[in-house]
């Protein structure tokens, strides 16, 4: 037989029998499983709603325009005067005035709280100038000094840029991705760690086993193939898991999303798992089960020494 | 085959060996002796690469062992059947799958492992208990067990560390005697035994160690 056939032959029986070594003690391998699965599940969560807090975000765009928010004591009237003298402003391009029984009929139209609204007595909206500035979204300069100017008049509550909570959002998901991705990384340790240990355990049953292969000529790379392969199924294992779970979670959640998502006048789907992202999971825990095994064998397989 | 040139072995408590010198042909059988903690197993040790001599040489078919490197050890191990008192088979195994052990270790197909896994049982007069299990066979037929595993791979050489110290008087003189024909059939073989009554009619060689020296060599 050739040295190639060999090699395959070697590899295949160490990948069976590894699976049936861990057929035979199902319920430590169900135990196994499930941590791994919880870990990598709460890895793909996060995941998932990165993703989905971005699709989210990604219609919204940065502009110029800033919301001047008067006092609850300004009247219409008077509101409607300030609206007109802004609009003179060379600085200022256009203006539009909603007045407090306007934002009021809007806001119940959109938001779903109308009954609740109704239950006061008082309109607790204020009015609001929409003012598009002159400057353009890049000159923050000038739209910041203007942002200033409206916000020391007597009559304005205060002034709120778009392009500031644009901004801000934007950083703030950003620091959520980052943290996610740092939190992943750990969970991919505690994945590693935990095949690890799985390892070590087994090839201690196995001591007496693994002191005869010696004996007997076996290489280190032989004697560590079938743990190797009991990572790999491990990992392999707890990732379909874990995809099914999460997976089961997001469509659960499907249908609430989209009944919130109309009243708000918007089409929301949920993004699940692609094919190659539920792919990746599974070949992505299956190499951490491998590699944790990998760490494990290199360390105590010099250990054990025929005496 | 074996050569020892003013072999030590020192432990952290003493010394094991202590200024060994032998030699062993091809084909030769020996028997190692002396009293319990006379080093016998240790100078066995040292042949099969489990521990390294502090000081001299052991050469094995003409290699230092002390110039070995970890990963040639398997390669070098495939050519030498162990037997151990305590036998060392793998109890939740069949009989077939433990002398076939070292074959699947080195890579052999199926077929091959199969006809020579029932070559070797047939030569210690197991044949037909393959399916079974060590602990349903007695002391004796689990050293045979031990001894089809040993020389399964068709080795040079055997080193029998007390292979009938567990054994009456009947069945360790059967025992001797396959050793016997295995020496006949050109293996080097090496046993260590205090059994002297045992070993002395059998007429060969008699290597007798006395705390960790060698006194007589047996050599005429
Ligand atoms: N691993 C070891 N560590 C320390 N001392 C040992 C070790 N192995 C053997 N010895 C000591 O070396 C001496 C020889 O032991 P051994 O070779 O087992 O003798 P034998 O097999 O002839 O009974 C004994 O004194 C024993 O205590
Ligand atoms: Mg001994």
């Amino acid at each position: 037989m050739n040295r190639l056939a060999r090699y395959f032959q070697n590899h295949a029986r160490a990948f069976f029998s590894s699976l049936g070594r861990l057929l035979t003690t199902p319920f430590t391998t169900i135990i196994t499983v499930l941590v791994l699965a919880i870990t990598i599940a709460i890895a793909a969560s996060f995941y998932l709603l990165v993703k989905n807090t971005a699709q989210l975000s990604a219609g919204l765009e940065a502009s110029n325009q800033m919301s001047v928010f008067l006092k609850q004591s300004v009247s219409d009237q008077a509101a409607r005067r300030l609206a007109q003298q802004l609009e003179q402003r060379s600085t200022i391009a256009e203006v539009k005035f909603i007045s407090r029984e306007a934002a009021l009929t809007e806001f119940k139209l959109h938001s779903g709280f109308g009954d609740a609204l109704n239950a006061l007595d008082q309109n607790p909206l204020p009015a609001v100038i929409q003012v598009l500035p002159a400057a353009r979204l890049g000159e923050e300069q000038a739209l910041e000094s203007l942002a200033d100017d409206i916000q020391s008049m007597a009559q304005v509550d205060f002034v709120q840029l778009d392009m500031q909570w644009v901004k801000r959002l934007h950083s703030m998901l950003e620091l959520a991705g980052r943290a996610v991705a740092i939190l992943n990384t750990l969970l991919a340790f505690a994945v590693i760690f935990i095949t690890g240990n799985t390892i070590r355990l087994e090839l201690q049953n196995r001591r007496e086993e693994v002191l005869i292969a010696k004996l007997v000529g076996a290489t280190h790379a032989f004697i560590q193939r079938p743990f190797v392969y009991t990572g790999l199924w491990l990992g392999m294992a707890a990732g379909f898991v874990a995809w099914l779970v999460v997976t089961g979670v997001a469509l659960s959640l499907q249908t609430p999303v989209t009944n919130i998502s109309r009243l708000y006048n918007n089409q929301f789907n949920i993004l699940g798992f692609s094919f190659t992202e539920a792919l990746a999971i599974i070949a992505g825990t299956a190499t951490l089960g491998a590699i944790g095994a990998l760490m494990v064998l290199y360390h105590q397989l010099q250990q054990i020494k025929p005496q | 085959m074996i050569t020892f040139d003013q072999v030590s072995k020192h432990y952290p408590q003493g010394d094991a060996l202590s200024n060994v010198s032998f030699h062993l042909d091809k084909g030769e059988m020996a028997f190692l002796t002396g009293h319990s903690g006379a080093g016998k197993s240790t100078l066995l040790k040292l042949i099969a690469m489990m521990e390294i001599c502090t000081r001299g040489q052991v050469l094995l078919d003409g290699q230092n062992l002390n110039r070995i490197k970890d990963r040639q050890i398997p390669y070098i191990r495939r050519n030498m059947g162990l037997i151990f008192q305590d036998y060392k088979l793998l109890m939740d195994r069949t009989v077939f799958d433990n002398v076939a052990f070292p074959l699947v270790v080195s890579g052999y197909d199926f077929d091959q492992i199969s006809r020579r896994v029932r070559a070797a049982l047939h030569k210690v007069g197991l044949l037909g208990h393959e399916k079974k299990y060590p602990l349903a066979l007695s002391g004796g037929e689990q050293q045979r067990v031990g001894i089809a595993r040993a020389v399964v791979n068709k080795p040079k050489l055997i080193l029998a560390d007390e292979p009938t110290g567990n054994l009456d008087p009947e069945l360790s003189a059967e025992v001797m005697h396959l050793f016997e024909q295995f020496q006949q059939s050109g293996t080097t073989v090496l046993i260590a035994s205090h059994d002297l009554s045992l070993i002395s009619q059998m007429g060969y060689r008699i290597i007798t160690l006395n705390q960790g020296s060698l006194i007589t060599e047996g050599k005429q």
